[in-house]
């Protein structure tokens, strides 16, 4: 006997993370979803963001690293909320994960959620976590080939933010071949320069994501 | 890779499916699979064999249908078939155009065994 199922493989994944948007909506709540290797410098990013807007939007951030609290620790020292999810050797994050975070977390309070994803450049990008937007970041150091190999990210981010411009020189990343690259994957997504650590860049990037924040308000 | 855990969901919902016809053993699977995600086919056949073995689906054929990406553009409104690295519009290289297949992960069917 036949059996038609036409059911998504993330049915149970996708169904919670239709929840959680509906519960961003109603409460006003712009959530990001940022990918990005390890090391790439999320955090730094992350820190960086909330210098730019924390005047304008009250923000928090949900931490998801395999195990620690460092980048967690190193929100709080901002005066910022933190809630550090730990995936226990899971490669990506998960809408019921995000559900449990959203437990400690005031949303009635709250303009903007920065979600760091694990460091991962594959498997979070399957992933719907009922965020409003997914942005990749990737740094100069790991080369400019990198929309090649990893095509996936690519595509699924409304922006990508190329971080650590200040290395350039060192790394002979071909900055062209980058951005036609992205072009042909995401042609609508924009492209940051920035330095999250000098502060370069940071403002265009924070300026594009405070329209977005603006607008679910 | 996370095949595996997609591959732990698909076992749970064929296997609830399969019990809630009163069957005994699931003969076929059918997915479709988008090429523009990031699950791989020898993964997934190798996550299900691992999986599958000492369960109802033990022995089961595991057929993948991988879907090419298509899109249609938003400017001409042409539909075209692409790989993974070039999205704009094949016709009049718009870059305003929409995904419409190739980002499937679904359980399609399943084929199962009555008991007699
Ligand atoms: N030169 C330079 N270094 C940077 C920049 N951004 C981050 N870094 C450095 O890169 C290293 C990693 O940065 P993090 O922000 O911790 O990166 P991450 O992606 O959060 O790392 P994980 O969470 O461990 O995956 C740190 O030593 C940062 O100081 C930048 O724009 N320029
Ligand atoms: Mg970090
Ligand atoms: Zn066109």
């Amino acid at each position: 006997m036949q059996i038609n199922l036409e059911q998504p493989i993330l049915a149970k994944n996708d169904a919670l993370a239709q929840e959680n948007r509906a519960l961003f909506a109603e409460k006003h709540v712009f959530v990001l979803n940022i990918l990005a290797s390890p090391g790439s410098g999320k955090t730094s990013t992350i820190l960086a963001t909330i210098e730019a807007l924390r005047d304008e939007f009250n923000i928090a951030v949900i931490e998801g690293d395999i195990a620690s609290s460092v980048d967690s620790e190193k929100i709080k020292a901002q005066g910022i909320a933190a809630v550090q999810i730990n995936t226990g050797g899971a490669c990506h994050l998960e809408s019921n994960m995000i559900r449990k975070a959203l437990d400690v977390l005031d949303l009635d309070a709250l303009d903007l959620i920065l979600l760091e994803n694990v460091g991962n450049l594959v498997c979070p990008t399957d992933f719907d976590l009922g965020e409003n937007a997914k942005v990749m970041i990737l740094s100069v150091p790991e080369g400019d080939d990198k929309p090649l190999k990893y095509p996936g990210v690519f595509q699924v981010a409304e922006a990508v933010v190329l971080n650590k411009v200040d290395t350039m020189p060192v790394f002979n990343f071909n900055e062209e071949a980058f951005t036609e690259a992205v072009r042909q994957l995401n042609p609508q997504a924009p492209i940051f320069r920035m330095a999250a650590t000098t502060g370069e860049g940071v403002d265009e990037w924070a300026e594009w994501l405070a329209e977005k924040i603006r607008a679910v308000q | 890779m996370h095949e595996l855990g997609l591959m732990t969901g698909v076992m749970s919902s064929v296997t609830e499916a399969a019990r809630n016809a009163g069957a005994v053993r699931v003969t076929d699977i059918t997915l479709s699979v988008g090429e523009m995600t990031e699950a791989i086919q020898d993964a997934l056949e190798f996550a299900f064999e691992a999986l599958s073995e000492g369960t109802m689906c033990e022995g089961a054929k595991l057929h993948i249908n991988m879907v090419r990406p298509k899109s249609r553009c938003q400017e001409c409104g042409a539909e075209y078939e692409h790989d993974r690295f070039h999205m704009t519009c094949a016709e009049c290289g718009s870059p305003f155009t929409e995904l419409i297949a190739g980002k499937e992960m679904q359980i399609d069917s399943i084929e199962v065994d009555l008991p007699d």
